[in-house]
């Protein structure tokens, strides 16, 4: 179950890797390096290695050899380097096994076929033969543990989605539109803050609120300029979802425009692990920002449960006109809306900007359909139904990547983004009228 | 700036075998949301489909050419039935996230390690055309052909030539069909459901052959880019429907030639751009890096396709009466 480790970012991202050559010297130039630490050196041929770890050669390995009836062992001496002499003629296989008793703690092999490896004498040396390690996949960690870990980070991914979804969802519950720029109001937080945090050097907990700040005045910007002009122009629906479609291309490629197709890093996101229990460790960032999801959604709830503005935004979802009717400025709600949706985006992306880590000019669009998928799993314009979605989604690509291989951990939540419409097109928390 | 290079570049891009890819795909998008309201945000994964058909049926399995090709078109039937069966009953936007989700999900699947000896993962799949005998099948004795910036070798003419019958085809088809009887219950569908329905004719059937027929024109759209380019997952991005649909609304969606012209002129747009935008780079008329040029032309995507369905729904050759349906 090794990939299952291997598959966690965090984990490669820390990789180490040793690197283990075996040579195989042939036709008795058995001229083995002077500093290795040596056995059998009067057979003819051998296998040799030198186990670096990082680039720093890793001394008390343990090395076996094993094969044709002729078992041999030696220890790395300080320089990484061993040696191994063996009986053998061309042709011959033997068994390159390394002790991981003996790496460090939290080191082990990490390439194909675990720790053993078959090599066969050649007729020419060297015989190259790579062992990869890395950091903490050697697996003792315990199911139990893994899934706790995946849970962990996948509430911290769902709240993550939850902080954009909630704002999509409000937004398609007040005017109706499905909005796909949304992404871009994702990657918009995210490049707001790296330019404050970095090119004008502000402090990051003065940086992040601010790009959130910027994110609303976008959201804001957005309505007055854009979506409440068309409203005024009576755009269809499905015209307007088109506009956002090409809102979204101009903004993606004007960020790329920007900030170039390389990934960029925000202040402090290599910090600290912080051990909770058994071998299940967050870094200090994910703390920190679940705690601020966790605060900020919490705030959220408060506003559209309590304030007036928020039970008017609620008025307006379950009925536009007779809200109108009610003398309610269905404008000034909806420009409301887009403020929040703005904010709360921004303030999604700089948490996922955190979370894969990085900033990239796509980074939002790649999680435009979880939102979405988020969205209707919950019951399209449903604030709190799109939360439970979001978690939902959320914990779902974390665990099923201890199933599935990595690279198809957004396949799970996509298929239950179908899954749902088949069986409950409202969604959870959903109405059936407004699925028409 | 050699304004003769980059007029020639421009021509060129007239016709090329990706415009009857796309003009094709373009079709389709216009058979689901033109005619029949559908709408289909996957059009790149039925091309998908049909690309990935076509190239594993003759690299895995060992078909001929022909035989490959239907294999992505029966492929791209059995993906319309999957995506139509969940969604046709539902809203309109509903249909739009899940298509584009079952667009995104194949793309994955296509682009995984996982199933690599099949897919050939990131790398995508090559050599298809020669092995499965359609490079042999070429008519045409080896040579130059045309003239100007139109000269061919025998190879791009044999799939220049196979796109333009496989697009007439399509084009044929989709005019015969909207124009029969069948082609006035589906425009009947998109205008109003109920009223249809009241007449007792079977909705949902409709709604699924129109799908299954588009999507087959999308399938064929990816095959005729699979005759001239590796299939690759990186083609069949969110980004290509997205282009796709920038082509269909600009040509004009409820039409039949709209689509087609739609794809020449926004290829031969973005050829121009292409060659235009990094040579005012070079030259200092703009004030920006070569690299920064080639991403405008995407951001002119983008606001060309706000600007046409703000300003003109219909597109260029449409009818605004033909477009009421969009509510």
């Amino acid at each position: 179950m090794q990939f299952l480790s291997a598959s966690n970012p965090k984990r490669l991202l820390s990789s180490l890797f040793l690197l283990l050559i075996a040579m195989v010297l042939g036709l008795g130039l058995g001229a083995t390096p002077a500093s290795a630490d040596s056995v059998g050196e009067d057979l003819e041929r051998g296998i040799t290695g030198n186990v670096k770890l990082d680039g720093e050669p890793l001394g008390g390995v343990r090395m076996i050899v094993d094969g044709g009836g002729y078992t041999a062992e030696t220890v790395t001496g300080a320089d990484g380097k061993w040696y191994i002499g063996v009986p053998g003629v061309e042709g011959d296989s033997y068994k390159v096994t390394l002790d991981q008793e003996t790496l460090p703690e939290g080191i082990a092999v990490t390439g194909e076929g675990g720790a053993t490896k078959e090599v066969v004498l050649g007729k020419t040396s060297p015989l190259v033969s790579n062992f990869f390690i890395g950091e903490g996949t050697r697996v003792t960690v315990s199911m139990f543990d893994q899934i706790v870990a995946r849970l962990i980070y996948g509430l911290n991914f769902g709240l993550m989605l939850g902080l954009a979804a909630v704002g999509l969802s409000l937004v398609f519950g007040t005017t109706g539109l499905s909005n796909f720029a949304h992404s871009e109001m994702v990657t918009f937080g995210a490049i707001a803050a790296l330019v404050l945090g970095t090119v004008l050097q502000l402090p990051m907990w003065l940086a992040i609120p601010a790009a959130v700040l910027l994110s609303g005045g976008m959201g804001w910007a957005l309505d007055a300029g854009l979506w409440k002009p068309l409203r005024k122009r009576g755009l269809a629906l499905v015209q307007l979802m088109i506009v956002s479609i090409g809102l979204s291309l101009t903004a993606r490629y004007l960020f790329q425009y920007f900030v170039g197709g390389g990934t960029e890093q925000l202040p402090g996101a290599d910090s600290t692990m912080v051990p909770l229990f058994g071998s299940v460790a967050l870094s200090m960032t994910d703390l920190v920002s679940m705690a601020i999801s966790i605060v900020v959604i919490m705030g959220f709830a408060w506003w559209l449960l309590k304030t007036k503005t928020g039970k008017a935004t609620r008025a307006i979802s379950d009925n536009p006109d007779l809200a109108a009717a009610s003398g309610i400025d269905v404008d000034k709600v909806i420009r409301t809306v887009w403020i929040i949706s703005g904010a709360l985006a921004g303030l999604a992306g700089v948490l996922w900007a955190y979370f894969r880590p990085g900033i990239k000019w796509d980074m939002g669009a790649q999680i435009l359909l979880l939102i979405f998928a988020a969205v209707t799993l919950g019951g399209l314009g449903t604030a709190f139904g799109a939360l439970i979605g979001s978690i939902v989604v959320g914990v779902l690509v974390e665990t099923s990547s201890l199933i599935v291989p990595a690279d198809l951990k957004y396949v799970g939540a996509l298929v239950v983004l179908i899954g749902i419409l088949l069986f409950r097109p409202q969604g959870l928390l959903g109405k059936k009228q407004r699925i028409g | 700036m050699d304004w003769g290079s980059i007029l020639n570049n421009t021509l060129a891009g007239l016709l090329t075998p990706t415009i009857l890819a796309f003009a094709l795909a373009a079709l389709g998008l216009a058979m689901h949301f033109g005619f029949a309201g559908l709408l289909n945000f996957g059009i790149a994964g039925f091309m998908a489909v049909g690309a990935y058909g076509y190239a594993i049926s003759v690299l895995t399995f060992g078909l001929p050419w022909w035989a490959g090709m239907l294999m992505g078109i029966a492929a791209s039937v059995v993906f319309a039935l999957i995506m139509g069966i969940p969604t046709l009953r539902l809203r309109g936007d509903y249909l739009a996230i899940v298509t584009i989700a079952a667009a995104e999900i194949l793309r994955l699947l296509f682009l995984t390690t996982a199933f690599e000896p099949v897919t050939g993962s990131a790398d995508g799949l090559f050599g298809y055309n020669s092995a499965g005998g359609f490079a042999d099948a070429n008519p045409f004795p080896v040579g130059d052909y045309g003239w100007g910036p139109w000269t061919y070798n025998e190879q791009t003419l044999w799939m220049l030539t196979f796109g333009l019958i496989v697009l007439a085809a399509a084009t044929l088809l989709l005019w015969a069909l909207m124009r029969s009887p069948w082609g006035r219950v589906v425009k009947g569908i998109r205008e109003d459901e109920d009223a249809v329905r009241a007449l007792g004719k079977n909705v949902f059937a409709y709604k699924m052959q129109a799908l299954i027929i588009g999507g087959v024109f999308g399938a064929l759209g990816g095959i005729v880019l699979a005759t001239s380019t590796n299939v690759s997952p990186g083609v069949y991005v969110t980004s290509l429907t997205f282009f796709l649909w920038t082509a269909l609304l600009l040509g004009g969606a409820a039409t039949i030639f709209g689509p087609v012209l739609g794809s020449v002129l926004f290829w031969v747009l973005q050829a121009f751009l292409t060659n235009v935008l990094p040579a005012l780079a070079e030259s200092g008329i703009l004030p920006v890096s070569g690299i920064q040029a080639a991403t405008l032309r995407y951001v002119l995507v983008g606001i060309g396709l706000m600007l046409i369905v703000i300003y003109r729904p219909q597109g260029i050759f449409g009818d605004k009466r033909e477009m009421t349906f969009v509510k």
